[in-house]
């Protein structure tokens, strides 16, 4: 698009969805209910690690209400939760599979692992009824820390997996970082520990499913970011059932952050259960069970060194990463610490080389997969803490020693497989520091230290991959599905327009930002334009939403539809014109005979398309109505600066935010408010992270310690500031939207601007060092245990 | 055994004979049908479920439905004039982009309409420490702060 035909693109338009949400008229898998419908209720571990010796439900089929007990035995024929990426070895063997079943078989490995289905006409009849389920349990001791499970005489926990080990992968030229860390004048190493995180979307997980013995079809209602995806794999891969068979739908799904992209035992064991009991089934997770069984986030062990010159050029970046995929390999777990995180090492930096070793282990908890970011927090979090305490160590300008090291030229390839398109980092640097007031910083530490304070100041200058593609790349690298997206642009006889999309929003406004686009393409309003995703009964197909890809690939795909819904209409305009078809144009809704003021409206060829009265019907088909796939070429390159000021209370340990600055490129932006609620939200759980955040097991017992919003602290309202946040743009050069993608660049960002600036606040107590979450109890210990204490 | 409850929903009366375990928030969703009211959490924190009791927020989560006998509830359904012009505050949220994935949405806006009439004009301070009770993963709260400063403006009117 030109930049005289702007239209709504960078509007704030006001969004769509809201007045059902804001009237209480949104329909969320709750809130489906179906004629003679039961409930489902799934038995659990209480221990993390123990076999099953034997499984006894005589009692509970036996008890009131009760329609069907199922247990792993009763899924015969049915195969294991599959893993979307295969991940080889760096002595070439591929990684290890262990089968994840349905229902436990055999064993269960963690704590929350399902291993009976129970239903009943009641909830509570569902949940009496497991209570009479006796299982005979031998307890076996629990690898829990994803570090200790690699040691040897470590528990083990798939006979498949020797020694707890997946897969142990690496990316880059070990000789040539080993070769330049010899000639480095200066070498930075740290120790760090990336927080397992809970997703907590506040919708809780839930599913309906339900069998038509008329049609021999399936329908499932299911809180899915992808429900083509969820299809696909419960269909051809578990269930062995026609794909064609099976509807999928994901309605109104309350947040995702990545742990509603799975394929999850509890909606497959009750789609495979409905056409047995041939009643619709729902079940609804409750909150502890979410903390339980919702896969989570994070949970790395990393040693860093990063070498540089004596001018604080960065020469080599050397990272080993220990990473927890939990008790079984979720949807797509082996990629996040591999694909998604070491190729991202390189930053915003010219490092020319960089060595990375992953190694991942399974423990007895909860499987770990993708969480807002997936593996770019985890990235960011390495180079920004490195890149902090170089230059502490240096005696840098933390802005300086970035600067110096900045890539300025486009495309860059980096030594990690990456090749970033465009990008202008100076640019939000910048910015940022301007939003910060980073000049006057200064005088407000000397007036902190009057009062007793400790004020510090944090830099996170990240990058972003989103829209993960070209699928043959990726399918190179193990990928097990496509990365395209789909869209679908149906024009109606009076001009209004519905557009399908194989992307899936739960928050991120879809309806509103697709809509836009349309609206702008083909000159007719926002409210003329209806999106429907969501729904594989509806959409064509679609990849669904995950790593801030919406716009960038589903957003595209939408255009690819736009351009042949125009090419078609400007055919029938030429006809209804009596002109060449090289000789109309399309704008502002309107076909025109170039230099001509002949024109035909958008409505009037819909129109036309569909009363094919007057019209080519010997060369051209009647109806308005466009598909597209597209698959991206190259990633989008999201990038930008967020800066952090702390004020730590030394006699509570309370970290206070007294500010947080963010300045991201997004390339092109449809829907400035949109964007903005996305860096919010981002940056708050990013917050969360690294204040308050944690997911604690019990080293030993593998008991979840933090099974609740009692225990597991969640960001609120009074935990964060308002934030500033802006924008500069240089366009993605791959996509016609010139979009990058925002979705995630919070959650990416903050936890290392956060700690870099608990860090400097604590340096002049001597301190170097410091895991998240920064809490009032672990930053009074740590200061109290300070060098200078 | 069941009791028979007797209590205002929205304007309009309700009678049922419930089982006295029920809780208020199952009342509403199950047996009414309201199912804009929420259930995000069982230890009543996240404050999806936020109603209004005789003018006063409370967590449909936490209370039995016999407890709200002959009392007068409003739910998010129950928020909007007759003619569906939204509440001042609904109105706010949407202005503000006070809201994404809507789940939180109804406790929260409900949650703001009390907090708002206990502290007609609360300060950023105020509004972040009385939403302390409603979680929200979407948002970072921001736009849901200046929603309920617009909202609380507004009602002032």
């Amino acid at each position: 698009m030109g930049a005289n035909d702007a239209g709504f693109i960078g509007q704030s338009v006001k969004r769509k969805e809201d007045a059902r949400f804001l009237t209480g008229a949104g329909q969320y898998t709750d809130d489906v209910t179906m004629a003679n419908q039961t409930h489902a209720y799934f038995l659990r571990s209480p221990h993390a690690h123990a076999k099953i010796r034997a499984i006894d439900t005589s009692k509970a089929k036996a008890a009131p209400g009760v329609v069907a007990v199922y247990t792993g035995a009763d899924l015969e024929g049915v195969n294991g939760l599959p893993c979307g990426w295969l991940i080889t070895s760096v002595d070439g063997t591929p990684m290890k599979e262990p089968p994840h079943h349905v229902l436990a078989k055999g064993k269960v490995r963690h704590v929350g692992d399902q291993l009976a289905l129970v239903i009943a006409e009641t909830i509570e009849q569902a949940k009496d009824a497991a209570e009479l389920i006796d299982v005979d349990y031998e307890v076996l001791p629990a690898a829990v820390n994803p570090a200790d499970a690699l040691k040897p005489g470590a528990p083990q926990i798939h006979d498949e997996a020797p020694g707890n080990k997946c897969y142990t992968w690496a990316i880059g030229d070990k000789a040539a970082v080993d070769a330049a860390f010899a000639t480095a004048a200066h070498v930075t190493k740290i120790d760090i520990v990336n927080n397992r995180l809970i997703p907590n979307a506040i919708e809780p997980r839930a599913a309906v499913a339900a069998y038509d013995r008329a049609g021999e079809a399936y329908t499932l209602y299911v809180t899915s970011q992808n429900p083509h995806v969820e299809r696909l794999l419960m269909t051809a891969f578990v269930l062995g059932l026609p794909e064609h068979k099976v509807r999928v739908i994901a309605p109104d799904v309350g947040g995702g952050f990545g742990s509603k992209i799975y394929l999850y035992a509890e909606e497959t064991a009750m789609v495979w259960a409905s056409k047995r009991v041939n009643r619709p089934i729902k079940w609804v997770c409750e909150r502890s069970e979410s903390f339980l069984s919702d896969a989570h986030g994070r949970d790395h062990v990393t040693h860093a060194e990063l070498a540089l010159d004596k001018d604080g050029k960065f020469l080599a970046l050397r990272v080993h990463t220990i990473a927890a995929m939990g008790a079984y390999l979720s949807t797509f777990a082996s990629c996040i610490p591999t694909i998604l995180y070491a190729t991202l090492l390189a930053g915003q930096y010219t490092t020319p080389v960089i060595y990375c070793e992953v190694t991942a282990s399974f423990t007895n908890t909860a499987p770990v997969d993708a969480y807002r970011g997936a593996g770019r927090p985890e990235a960011t979090y390495v180079v920004e803490r490195i890149v902090h305490q170089a230059a502490a160590e240096m005696g840098i300008a933390q802005d300086d020693l970035r600067r110096r090291n900045f890539i300025r030229s486009f495309p860059y390839q980096t030594p990690v497989a990456l090749l970033y398109d465009t990008g202008g980092y100076d640019a939000t640097l910048d910015e940022a520091m301007k939003m910060a007031d980073v000049n006057g910083f200064p005088a407000r530490k000397a007036e902190a230290a009057k009062r007793g304070k400790l004020r510090g100041i944090g830099y996170a200058t990240y990058i972003e991959a989103c829209g993960i593609a070209p699928s043959n790349i990726a399918g190179a690298l193990g990928a097990r599905a496509g990365l395209f997206e789909a869209g679908e642009v149906r024009v109606h006889p009076t001009g209004s327009v519905t557009v399908f999309t194989g992307s899936h929003s739960h928050g991120q406004g879809h309806e509103t930002t697709f809509a836009q686009v349309v609206a702008t393409v083909l000159g007719i309003p926002v409210d003329n334009v209806d999106v429907v995703h969501g729904d594989t009964g509806r959409v064509l197909f679609g990849m669904g939403t995950y790593g801030s890809r919406s716009l960038a690939v589903g957003g595209t795909a939408i255009m690819k539809a736009l351009d042949k819904i125009v090419a078609k209409g400007k055919k029938i305009a030429a006809h209804l014109l009596e002109a060449a078809e090289g000789d109309i144009e399309f704008k502002d809704g309107k076909f025109t005979v170039a230099g001509t003021d002949r024109s035909k409206t958008f409505g009037e060829v819909a129109l036309t398309a569909y009363v094919p009265h007057n019209y080519p019907l010997d060369k051209l088909e009647p109806g308005l109505n466009e598909t597209a796939f597209y698959d991206p070429t190259n990633f989008t390159f999201p990038a930008g600066t967020h800066i952090c000021e702390v004020e730590i209370d030394p006699d509570t340990g309370v970290v206070h935010i007294a500010s947080f600055s963010a300045c991201d490129d997004f390339g092109n932006i449809i829907n400035p408010m949109i964007v903005e609620g996305q860096v919010h939200g981002g940056v708050c759980q990013g917050i969360g992270q690294a204040l308050l955040e944690n997911c604690v097991y019990d080293k030993d017992s593998g008991q979840l310690l933090t099974g609740s919003y009692m225990d597991y602290a969640m960001p609120r309202a009074g935990d964060v500031p308002s934030f500033k946040v802006a924008t500069k743009v240089t366009p993605c050069t791959h996509n016609p939207l010139g979009a990058k993608g925002c979705g995630e660049a919070g959650a990416i960002g903050a936890p290392a601007a956060l700690m870099n600036a608990v860090l400097d606040a604590m340096a002049e107590a001597g301190i170097k060092h410091f895991d998240m979450p920064a809490t009032p109890h672990r930053v009074w210990q740590a200061l109290q245990a300070a060098p200078s204490a | 055994m069941s009791v028979t409850l007797s209590i205002s929903v929205n304007g309009k009366a309700a009678k049922a004979d419930i089982d006295p375990r029920t809780l208020l928030v199952d009342f509403l969703r199950t047996n009414l049908g309201l199912t804009g009211t929420h259930v995000g959490c069982d230890t009543a924190q996240c404050g999806a479920c936020t109603v209004l009791v005789d003018g006063h927020a409370i967590k449909a989560c936490n209370v039995l439905a016999a407890q709200a006998q002959g009392k007068s509830i409003v739910t998010i359904e129950g928020l909007a004039a007759a003619d569906g012009t939204m509440h001042p505050m609904q109105q706010a949220f949407k202005d503000c982009h006070g809201l994404q994935c809507g789940f939180c949405t109804p406790g929260m806006v409900m949650s703001a309409v009390d907090l708002v009439a206990r502290h007609p004009g609360a300060d950023e301070k105020t509004i972040r420490a009385e939403l302390d009770g409603n979680l929200c993963r979407c948002t970072g709260y921001h736009n849901i702060v200046k929603a309920v400063q617009q909202g609380a403006a507004a009602m002032a009117k």
